[in-house]
C-alpha cells in the first residue's frame, strides 16, 4: 500500500484485494454491541471539506471512531477559508496539529495530490472536481462483491453523467483492475474527452447492454456543474437514460441496481427502482463505513513509512 | 522438536485436562487465534467429541487489531473472527494458540474478547510454551514446554496448512 490514497489508479490488484478482504473482516465489527476497535487510538484524522458533503464526510468520520481515532472535521464554510486562506496554509496548519490522515474534499481535480506534497501524514482523497472518489470505487466494488461473489468477468454498467462523475473515473480504473467488465452508457455529450483511451466499452443505447449486464450503476445528473445544455429536458433524459421499472424488467434476474447517491428520484432511477429488493443503494452506505475503516486501518494502523517506501 | 504423533498425543491430553477441569466441557468454547491456532481448537474439538460425545462449540478471534506492536510494522492482513452462534457470554472460553511466547498476543485477545462478551471464565492452551514472557500470563493447559533461546524462532506446521504436522526450532544465522 502506497502512503496515499489519490486516484484508484494507485491501488494494484493485490492492494484492491487486501483492502476488500479487509473490509469483509470489519464487516463484522459493525453488527457488534461495542462497535469500536482500539487501533488507531491517539491518532488523529482530520476532515477537510471543501464542498458540501453529508454522507462521504459522515462515513469517514463513522470508520475513524470506529478505530478510535480523534476526528477533526473542517469544513470550508464559515472558516478561515472563507477569509481567504491558501490550501497551502490550511495544509501547514492541520500538519501544524498534528494531523495524522487528512481526508480531503475539493472541488478542483488534483487538490489531494497537491496537498499530499505538503503534509506528512497521509492523504485520503474524498472526491476532487470531476477527477477521482477512489473510496466510492471500492464500497462499490466491495458491494459487488459481495452480492455477485466474484468480480472477474462480471460486467458492469455505468450509465449516465459521465462527464462530472469522479464516481464513474475511479469505478472504470478500479474494477479495470478487479478484472471486471466495465460498459459506460451515457448521450454524447455527458462523455468526457477521450473516453475511448478508458479501460471500457463505451454505448449510447441503454435498453441493448442492460440484458447483459450483472451490475447497473446509475450515476447523478449533476445539475450544480452544468454550466451548458447537455440534454434537451429532464424528461427526455429520463426516457432514454432513466431505469424506470421497464427497463429493470429487462436486466437479468439477480443483476444489481446500484447508485451512489444522493438520488434525483424520478429523473435518472425511478423511486420504485431504488427501493426494489435489487437495489443496493442502502448497502452501499453501510459498506462506505467499512470500506473506510479498512483503508485508514491499512494507511495508519501500520508502521509509518517513508517517502517512496511501499 | 516434535513430529506429528507428539503434537497428536498432545492434543489428546490437553482435551482430556480441558474434560478433567471443566468437568466434561460444560459450556465450553474453544477460540482459535489465527492461523494455526484454529486448525489447533478444531482437532481439540474432535477429539473432546470423540471421548465424550459433547459437540464443543468452535470459532475463532483475530487479535490483530487489538496489538500494541502495530505500529513497528507495515499493516498487516487480518486474520478471520468467527465466533460461535450462540456467542460467549457466560461460557468458560478457552483460548488456543499455537506458540506461547511473550504472552503480547494473548493479551490483545483478552482485550478483543472484552468487545465481543462476558465470557464467565478464560483459559488458555498452548500446543508449544516457549517461554519468555513479557507479561504476567501463563498457560492452563500446555503440549509441550521447550526451553528456547530468544534469538531462536520456534514454528509450527500443521496438515491443514502446511501439508505436515511438525515442530520446528529455528536457530538464527550468526546469533
Amino acid at each position: 500500500m502506497r502512503r496515499h490514497l489519490i486516484s484508484a489508479a494507485d491501488l494494484s490488484k493485490d492492494d484492491a484485494l487486501l483492502i476488500l478482504d479487509t473490509a469483509e473482516e470489519l464487516a463484522a465489527v459493525s453488527e457488534r454491541s461495542v462497535k469500536k476497535l482500539p487501533t488507531l487510538r491517539g491518532r488523529t484524522v482530520v476532515n477537510l471539506f471543501f464542498e458540501d458533503s453529508t454522507r462521504t464526510r459522515i462515513s469517514f468520520e463513522a470508520a475513524a471512531k470506529r478505530l478510535s481515532a480523534d476526528v477533526i472535521n473542517f469544513s470550508a464554510k464559515g472558516s478561515s477559508v472563507s477569509k481567504g486562506e491558501s490550501l497551502k496554509d490550511t495544509a501547514l496548519t492541520l500538519e501544524a496539529m498534528g494531523a495524522d490522515a487528512v481526508v480531503i474534499r475539493h472541488s478542483a481535480s488534483g487538490a489531494p495530490h497537491r496537498l499530499a506534497s505538503w503534509v506528512r501524514g497521509s492523504v485520503l482523497n474524498a472526491g476532487d472536481g470531476t477527477h477521482e472518489h477512489p473510496t466510492q470505487a471500492l464500497l462499490d466494488a466491495f458491494t459487488m462483491r459481495r452480492r455477485l461473489g466474484k468480480l472477474d468477468g462480471r460486467r458492469v454498467t455505468i450509465v449516465g453523467d459521465v462527464l462530472h462523475s469522479r464516481v464513474a473515473r475511479s469505478n472504470v480504473l478500479l474494477l479495470g483492475t478487479l478484472g471486471a467488465e466495465v460498459t459506460l452508457v451515457a448521450p454524447p455529450t455527458l462523455l468526457p474527452v477521450a473516453v475511448e483511451t478508458w479501460p471500457c466499452e463505451v454505448s449510447y443505447d441503454l435498453d441493448a447492454v442492460l440484458p447483459k449486464s450483472d451490475a447497473v450503476m446509475m450515476l447523478r445528473v449533476q445539475r450544480e456543474r452544468m454550466n451548458a445544455a447537455y440534454f434537451p429536458s429532464a424528461r427526455e433524459y429520463s426516457r432514454r437514460y432513466g431505469l424506470d421499472p421497464d427497463r429493470l424488467a429487462k436486466m437479468p434476474d439477480d443483476a444489481l441496481v446500484m447508485h451512489p447517491g444522493p438520488m434525483n428520484r424520478g429523473m435518472e432511477i425511478a423511486a420504485d427502482v431504488a427501493d426494489s429488493a435489487r437495489s443496493t443503494i442502502v448497502e452501499q452506505v453501510t459498506n462506505g463505513v467499512t470500506i473506510r475503516m479498512a483503508v485508514l486501518y491499512l494507511l495508519l494502523g501500520g508502521a509509518a513509512l517513508e517517502e517512496g517506501e511501499r | 522438536m516434535l513430529e506429528g504423533p507428539d503434537i497428536n498425543r498432545a492434543l489428546i491430553r490437553i482435551a482430556h485436562e480441558i474434560l478433567e477441569r471443566t468437568k466434561g466441557a460444560e459450556g465450553v468454547v474453544l477460540l482459535g487465534i489465527p492461523t494455526r491456532g484454529v486448525q489447533l481448537a478444531a482437532r481439540l474439538a474432535g477429539h473432546i467429541e470423540q471421548f465424550e460425545g459433547a459437540k464443543v462449540p468452535v470459532g475463532s478471534l483475530d487479535v490483530t487489531m487489538y496489538r500494541d506492536d502495530l505500529r513497528l510494522r507495515p499493516a498487516r492482513a487480518l486474520g478471520a473472527t468467527r465466533l460461535p452462534a450462540d456467542g460467549i457470554d457466560d461460557r468458560v472460553v478457552v483460548l488456543v494458540d499455537d506458540v506461547l511466547y511473550s504472552g503480547r498476543t494473548v493479551r490483545a485477545a483478552l482485550d478483543a474478547l472484552n468487545d465481543l462478551g462476558r465470557p464467565r471464565a478464560v483459559q488458555l492452551a498452548a500446543l508449544v510454551d516457549r517461554g519468555h514472557r513479557e507479561l504476567p500470563i501463563r498457560a492452563d493447559y500446555v503440549g509441550k514446554n521447550l526451553p528456547t533461546a530468544k534469538s531462536e524462532t520456534v514454528k509450527v506446521y500443521l496438515n491443514e496448512v502446511d501439508d505436515r504436522d511438525a515442530v520446528v526450532l529455528i536457530k538464527k544465522e550468526g546469533a
